[in-house]
C-alpha cells in the first residue's frame, strides 16, 4: 500500500555540522516525487533520513517529525530496522551482493523478515519481483547465476526487484541511473511509472528533464552559499515548476543559468 | 596559451619509452625476485628436511626407544599432540577473535575500537617464552578446579566424556597447553580479521541495511561472505603459529607417550615442534636424524592442512563465478 510522508520542520546534522535545513512538505501518496538541486544541497540526505538511513553514518542525527501513515518515524521507541523494512531504497551505484545468485538477491530481504519459506511461495515471489522490476525475461534462464554477472542497468532492476520484493509502502531512489546508459536509463524510467501504481516513490535526481519525465512532484533544494546549510527553496507540481517557478532561483536553476 | 613561436623548435615526439622502461624494469625485476626468493626458500628447507631426515625413517628399533620400535609409533604420539593442542586452541580463539574483530570494526564507537585494537595487537610482541612462564607457573594452577569440574561434570557423558578423564592435577594437561596457544594466536587472527571485516564495501553493508537488516544480518550477509577468503587466511595463520610453537607447550605440558582421548589427563603426548626443543640438545646423530624427520613430517602436515582449506574457499567461491 502506498503511503503519503509529513515532513515537519526537519533539520539534519552530521555531528555539529548542520547539513540540511528546515525541511517541510508533503509527499503524496501513490506519487512519484522528484528532488533536484546542485551537488552538495542535502538532497540526497534528506532523502536517506526518510528511512532513517541518515543515522548509519556515526555522529549523524535527524531533528523534526517525518510521519508516514500517522507515526513519527523518529518518535522514541520506533525501530529502525522496522521503518527501512516499509521504506525501500534504491542506491545510486547498483549494489547487488555479490557473493548470492540472482534469485537469493531478491529474496534476500524477504528471508530476513519471514525466515523459511515454501519453496514454491518463494519461487513466485521472485517471479513476481522480477516482472514488476521488468527484468523476468531477461534473466529467467538464469536464476541461479550470481546477480553480479548481469549488465549494470540489469543489476540496477535487479536491485529494485530486491526492494520490492518485501512490499515496502515506499520506495526511495537515490540517483538510480546516473552509473547507467541511456537505454538502461529509459527502461528505470518506464518502470517507475509502472511501479507508482503500488508505491510511492521519491527519487532524487540530477537531471532536470529526468524529473521533468517521471515525477508529478518537484522539490528543488539549495545552498545559501557555500558552507551554509541545504534548504528546500521550492516545493511544486512537476508541470508548474518546469513552466512557471514561485521562486526566481528556481528558474535560474531549471533554465540552466546556474548550478 | 600562447601561439608557439617559431624560433622554439619544437621538440620532436619521442615514441619510445626509455625513460618509463629503466625503473619499470628494476621495478618488475625486483618483485619477481622477492617472489622467487620465498619459493626457493621454502624449496631449501624441504630439501633440507628430506636430506636430512630420510634416513630417520628407518632407524634401528631402539633409536625410537624407550617409548617406540618405528617411526610411525615414534611420530604419530607427537602429531596427535601437536594437532590436539592446536585445535584446542582454534576452537578458544577463533570465535574469539572473530568477535574482537567484529566489535572493532562494526560495533564499538571509535574511541574504544582504537585502543582495544592496539592492546591486541600488543598481545603479538609479548614473546613466547613469557607465556610459557606464564601458563605454566601461574595459569595452570588457576585451571585446576576447571579440570575438576570439568571430569565431574562432563566426565560421565558418553562420547564427549572420554575427553574428561581422570584430571591432572597440577593443571599442566594438553588442555591448559591449547589454552595458552589461543591466546598467543588471538592476535593474529583479530589483527587480520579486523582488517578484511572493515573493508567490506559500505555500497553493501547499506544495500542490506536499507532491507531491513538489523546490525547482526548485515554482518552475516555482507560482511562474512565478503571476507570469508581473508578469515581462512587468518584462521591458517593462526594454525601455522599453534602448530610450530614450541615453548608454549614444552613449559606447560606434562609429557606422556600413551595416546587417549583424554584432553585433561595427568600426561600427554608432545607436539612435534616442542619435541625437537627437547631433544635437540641430548641428541644422538640418530635421533637428530628422526628429529628432522619428524619436522618434515609436521611441515607436510601444515602444507596439506593449508591446501585443503584453500581448496574449500575457493570451490565456494568458483562455485558463484560459474
Amino acid at each position: 500500500m502506498a503511503k503519503s510522508i509529513d515532513v515537519s520542520d526537519v533539520n539534519i546534522y552530521y555531528g555539529d555540522f548542520l547539513a540540511v535545513e528546515g525541511v517541510n512538505m508533503t509527499i503524496r501518496a501513490g506519487a512519484v516525487t522528484a528532488f533536484i538541486g546542485p551537488s552538495g544541497c542535502g538532497k540526497s540526505t534528506f532523502l536517506r533520513s526518510l528511512n532513517r538511513m541518515h543515522e548509519v553514518i556515526p555522529g549523524a542525527r535527524v531533528e523534526g517529525k517525518i510521519v508516514v501513515d500517522g507515526q513519527d518515524l523518529y518518535e522514541p521507541g520506533v525501530d529502525p530496522v522496522a521503518v527501512r523494512r516499509q521504506v525501500g531504497m534504491v542506491f545510486q551505484r547498483p549494489n547487488p551482493f555479490p557473493t548470492m545468485s540472482i534469485y537469493d538477491n531478491v529474496l534476500a530481504g524477504l528471508k530476513l523478515n519471514a525466515g523459511k519459506m515454501k519453496k514454491s511461495a518463494a519461487d513466485d515471489i521472485v517471479e513476481k519481483s522480477l516482472r514488476g522490476a521488468n527484468l523476468w525475461n531477461e534473466v529467467k534462464d538464469r536464476l541461479n547465476k550470481p546477480g553480479m554477472g548481469l549488465s549494470g542497468g540489469q543489476q540496477q532492476r535487479l536491485c529494485i526487484a530486491r526492494a520490492i520484493a518485501v512490499e515496502p509502502q515506499i520506495l526511495l531512489m537515490d540517483e538510480p541511473c546516473s552509473a547507467l546508459d541511456p537505454i538502461s536509463t529509459s527502461a528505470i524510467e518506464d518502470l517507475i511509472h509502472e511501479l507508482k501504481n503500488e508505491f510511492t516513490i521519491v527519487i532524487v535526481t540530477h537531471n532536470m528533464q529526468q524529473a521533468a519525465r517521471v515525477s508529478d512532484d518537484t522539490g528543488f533544494f539549495n545552498l545559501k552559499a557555500t558552507g551554509e546549510p541545504g534548504h528546500l527553496v521550492e516545493f511544486n507540481p512537476t508541470k508548474k515548476m518546469f513552466a512557471n517557478p514561485d521562486d526566481p532561483a528556481t528558474e535560474a536553476y531549471i533554465s540552466g543559468r546556474f548550478g | 596559451m600562447t601561439a608557439p613561436t617559431a624560433e622554439v623548435e619544437d621538440a620532436s615526439a619521442n615514441w619510445a619509452t626509455a625513460r618509463a622502461g629503466v625503473g619499470d624494469r628494476i621495478f618488475a625485476g625486483a618483485a619477481r625476485a622477492a617472489g622467487l626468493m620465498i619459493l626457493a626458500a621454502l624449496a631449501g628447507v624441504f630439501i633440507f628436511l628430506a636430506i636430512k631426515g630420510a634416513s630417520g625413517f628407518t632407524k634401528p628399533a631402539e633409536v625410537y626407544g624407550p617409548h617406540a620400535e618405528s617411526f610411525v609409533g615414534y611420530v604419530v604420539p607427537l602429531l596427535v599432540g601437536t594437532f590436539t593442542a592446536s585445535i584446542i586452541a582454534l576452537i578458544i580463539a577463533v570465535p574469539l577473535a572473530f568477535g574482537i574483530a567484529l566489535v572493532i570494526s562494526h560495533y564499538a564507537p571509535k574511541w574504544v575500537a582504537v585502543p582495544v585494537a592496539y592492546v591486541i595487537d600488543l598481545l603479538a610482541a609479548v614473546p613466547s617464552v613469557v607465556y610459557g612462564l606464564w601458563g605454566a607457573f601461574f595459569l595452570a594452577k588457576k585451571l585446576v578446579p576447571m579440570h575438576v569440574w570439568l571430569h565431574e561434570n562432563l566426565g560421565p557423558i558418553p562420547v564427549i566424556g572420554n575427553l574428561f578423564g581422570e584430571p591432572n592435577p597440577a593443571g599442566r594437561s594438553i588442555l591448559t597447553a591449547g589454552i595458552v596457544l589461543a591466546i598467543m594466536i588471538l592476535p593474529i587472527i583479530t589483527a587480520i580479521s579486523r582488517e578484511v571485516f572493515s573493508r567490506t564495501p559500505r555500497l553493501h553493508e547499506e544495500a542490506a541495511l536499507a532491507l531491513g537488516a538489523t546490525r547482526w544480518e548485515m554482518v552475516r550477509m555482507t560482511v562474512f561472505p565478503y571476507s570469508r577468503s581473508g578469515m581462512v587466511s587468518a584462521v591458517m595463520l593462526g594454525l601455522g603459529r599453534a602448530l610450530g610453537e614450541t615453548m608454549a607447550v614444552t613449559m606447560v605440558l606434562s609429557v606422556g607417550f600413551d595416546l587417549s582421548w583424554n584432553i585433561i589427563a595427568t600426561s600427554s603426548p608432545t607436539s612435534i615442534a616442542a619435541n625437537i626443543a627437547l631433544k635437540y640438545k641430548e641428541r644422538s646423530a640418530d635421533l637428530l636424524n628422526v628429529l628432522v624427520a619428524t619436522g618434515l613430517v609436521l611441515f607436510l602436515m601444515t602444507f596439506l592442512v593449508n591446501f585443503i582449506a584453500r581448496w574449500i574457499v575457493g570451490r565456494s567461491e568458483r562455485r558463484m563465478a560459474r
